[in-house]
């Protein structure tokens, strides 16, 4: 931007386009202040390099390496979760396809069996994605279904079996012990494959984000996290307030509604946009 | 929770400052630093929480505040008052047409809740004595159109479908005409969920709203929104024109700023709110139960 000198103004600005990327007011407050110390430490003199720095350490924060990805050539369970609407069954069906391109053998397990039509949706996506799907009836109990599903992945030697499981807010008891439950039939049935548990968070999601991090984190071991909705304008910036708090990675992106719409995360690009827009505005001036 | 409460908060730092003996100006501005702070962790979007501090700042610094024996909770009073001015009034009602067949189109980017609300909504008119029609125009949502009908049938709501191979205008008006051929005398528009940046899918809702002009166009916001609520509903009710916004998933533990975001850039009142899954889970919005929410009391 136009600063020329390092001041408060220019560190609030710094802070301001934290906090409207949805980070929070404790992680931004903190990686300024850590921010500001290495300034200090690396006596720099330039904003331009103050704000290079600070992509940087966020960059660092989010890096993901690639053996975060190895489960995707063993033989592995996909159990994904989160809360109402925020891209779950979607996500599935693009991983569905991705994997089917890899030459790798999916199944999918309709496992929400609450939501109006759930299962309908998840077997459309199964049919774009051209993989099986192990249902069973509207309201049917989807431990039962899962345990279904284990069984077909096992004697049809599938290389991927994904869990779809119904949207469910995480301060509601009954629903996040029937996740437990649904999570004890994989360990117990087929605890000798891999286990990824993916949390989708929608990325125009505020602080509640965190939250939802936190409590699902108590029921279920969750390896990643899928943020969607990026193609919209918001920056999905509480990924990084739930790294920084709860360590856990963000692995994949959505990035609209079409099978192919789904990317691996890139701490690169997806730093550079969060400060994108204000270099818009700046050129803008 | 974990951490102190605003009100706490407030209490410390005025306690502290009393000692000195008068509280100043500037006292006053560390503690609205504090309820800042408040407002941006619920969510409420930058801007708003900055334009709304400047307001509150004027009155809190006045007599009330500067000579209470509780000035932590005066705060606290001026600021809930002007967050509950700030949301308008409760009990915003749904508006009928007076002569014809109303028409209620619901719009919102994807996932906010259209579909499940439109059911919500549509028992509701029902339960006023009104013959509710609901009409499936999402055509692109694998397994939309099912979704509606098993909400419909659930709440015992006829829904109108053509399938997914007409354009959503096009079933919105054999929509109405079948209302009026079935004696509906409202109709509820689920539409596609969309983002407000596709410029397409954004001319399609502007094409059904020229040719239905619907009584109340409904903004469904999800209440767990950040901070780009207010990109989203300037830009909904800029193009599109909304009459009203439903709050969807208060079930949950958000404190829910977007619903501040929303009105103030919109200006526009939250009609309900939805809190939970089934379809009778709507209430009507509390403004001051709102504000007290978002400040965490
Ligand atoms: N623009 C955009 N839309 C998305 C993305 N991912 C999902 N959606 C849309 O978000 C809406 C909700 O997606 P679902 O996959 O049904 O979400 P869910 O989490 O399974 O929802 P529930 O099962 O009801 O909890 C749908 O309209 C999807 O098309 C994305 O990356 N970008
Ligand atoms: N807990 C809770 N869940 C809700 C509420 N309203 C809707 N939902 C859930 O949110 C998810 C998305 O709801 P939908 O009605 O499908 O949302 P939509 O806006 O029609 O979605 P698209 O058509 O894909 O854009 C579903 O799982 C609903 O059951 C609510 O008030 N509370
Ligand atoms: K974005
Ligand atoms: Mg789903
Ligand atoms: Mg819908």
């Amino acid at each position: 931007s136009s600063f020329s000198s390092i001041d408060e103004e220019f560190y609030e600005e710094l802070e301001e386009t934290l906090i409207v990327s949805d980070l929070g007011v404790d992680t931004t407050l903190k990686i300024i202040e850590n921010l500001k110390e290495k300034v200090k430490e690396n006596k720099v003199k330039d904003p331009q390099d103050v704000k290079q720095l600070l992509m940087e350490e966020i960059k660092n924060l989010l890096k993901i390496e690639e053996t975060e990805y190895a489960f995707e050539n063993k033989k592995s369970v996909i159990l994904v979760i989160g809360v109402n609407g925020v891209g779950k069954t979607t996500t599935i069906g693009k991983l569905a396809h991705q994997f089917k391109q890899d030459k790798k053998k999916v199944i999918l397990a309709a496992a929400d069996t609450f939501r109006a039509a759930a299962i309908d949706q998840l077997i459309e996506w199964a049919n774009r994605a051209n993989v099986e799907i192990i249902a069973q009836q509207a309201n049917s109990d989807p431990g039962a279904v899962v345990y279904d599903a284990v069984a077909a992945a096992k004697s049809r030697k599938a290389d991927i079996l994904i869990c779809d499981t119904a949207g469910r807010l995480h301060n509601k008891k009954n629903l996040m012990e029937e996740l437990r439950k649904i999570n004890k039939i994989i360990e117990r049935e087929y605890g000798e494959v891999h286990k990824e548990t993916l949390l989708v968070l929608d990325s125009t999601t505020g602080q509640n984000a965190l939250q939802q991090a936190k409590q699902f984190k108590e029921i279920a071991n969750i390896t990643g996290i899928v943020l969607t909705k990026l193609d919209g304008t918001a920056k999905g910036g509480i990924a990084i307030a739930i790294q920084s708090e709860l360590q856990v990675p963000v692995k994949y992106i959505g990035v609209g509604e079409g099978v192919e719409d789904l990317q691996k995360f890139d701490a690169e690009s997806f730093v550079e946009a969060l400060f994108a827009k204000e270099d818009e505005e700046a050129e803008s001036l | 929770m974990a951490f102190e409460s605003l009100s706490d908060k407030l209490q410390n730092i005025f306690s502290g400052l009393k000692k000195k003996g008068k509280l100043s100006e500037k006292d006053v501005k560390t503690a609205l630093r504090e309820v800042k702070l408040a407002l941006l962790e619920a969510d409420v979007n930058f801007k708003v929480v900055k334009t709304f501090i400047k307001n509150v700042q004027e009155r809190a610094t006045g007599h009330e505040v500067l000579e209470s024996l509780t000035p932590g909770q005066q705060v606290i009073k001026i600021v809930n008052e002007e967050l509950v001015k700030l949301m308008g009034d409760s009990n915003n009602e749904l508006t009928y047409n007076k002569e014809g067949i109303t028409v209620v189109m619901m719009v919102g980017l994807q996932g906010a809740g259209k579909t499940t609300t439109s059911a919500k909504i549509s028992g509701l008119i029902k339960k006023k004595g009104k013959k509710p029609l609901l009409v499936a125009c999402d055509i692109y949502r694998p397994a939309a159109i099912k979704q509606l009908q098993i909400v419909g049938e659930q709440i015992d709501v006829p829904v109108f479908t053509m399938g997914d191979n007409h354009k959503p205008v096009n079933i919105a008006k054999a929509g109405l005409e079948y209302a009026t051929k079935n004696g509906n005398d409202v109709v509820i528009i689920d539409t596609a969920g969309r983002l407000h940046i596709d410029e397409t899918m954004m001319d399609e809702l502007v094409e059904i709203k020229d040719s239905l002009n619907p009584q109340e166009t409904l903004l469904v916001v999800d209440a767990m929104t950040g901070q780009d609520a207010v990109t989203v509903a300037e830009t909904f009710n800029n193009q599109i024109g909304v009459d009203g916004v439903i709050l969807t998933k208060l079930d949950g533990d958000t404190r829910g700023g977007a619903a501040i975001s929303v009105r103030f850039v919109t200006d526009k009142p939250i009609k309900f709110v939805g809190m939970g899954e089934k379809l009778t889970d709507l209430e009507p919005f509390h403004p001051d139960r709102m504000a007290s929410r978002i400040l965490g009391m």
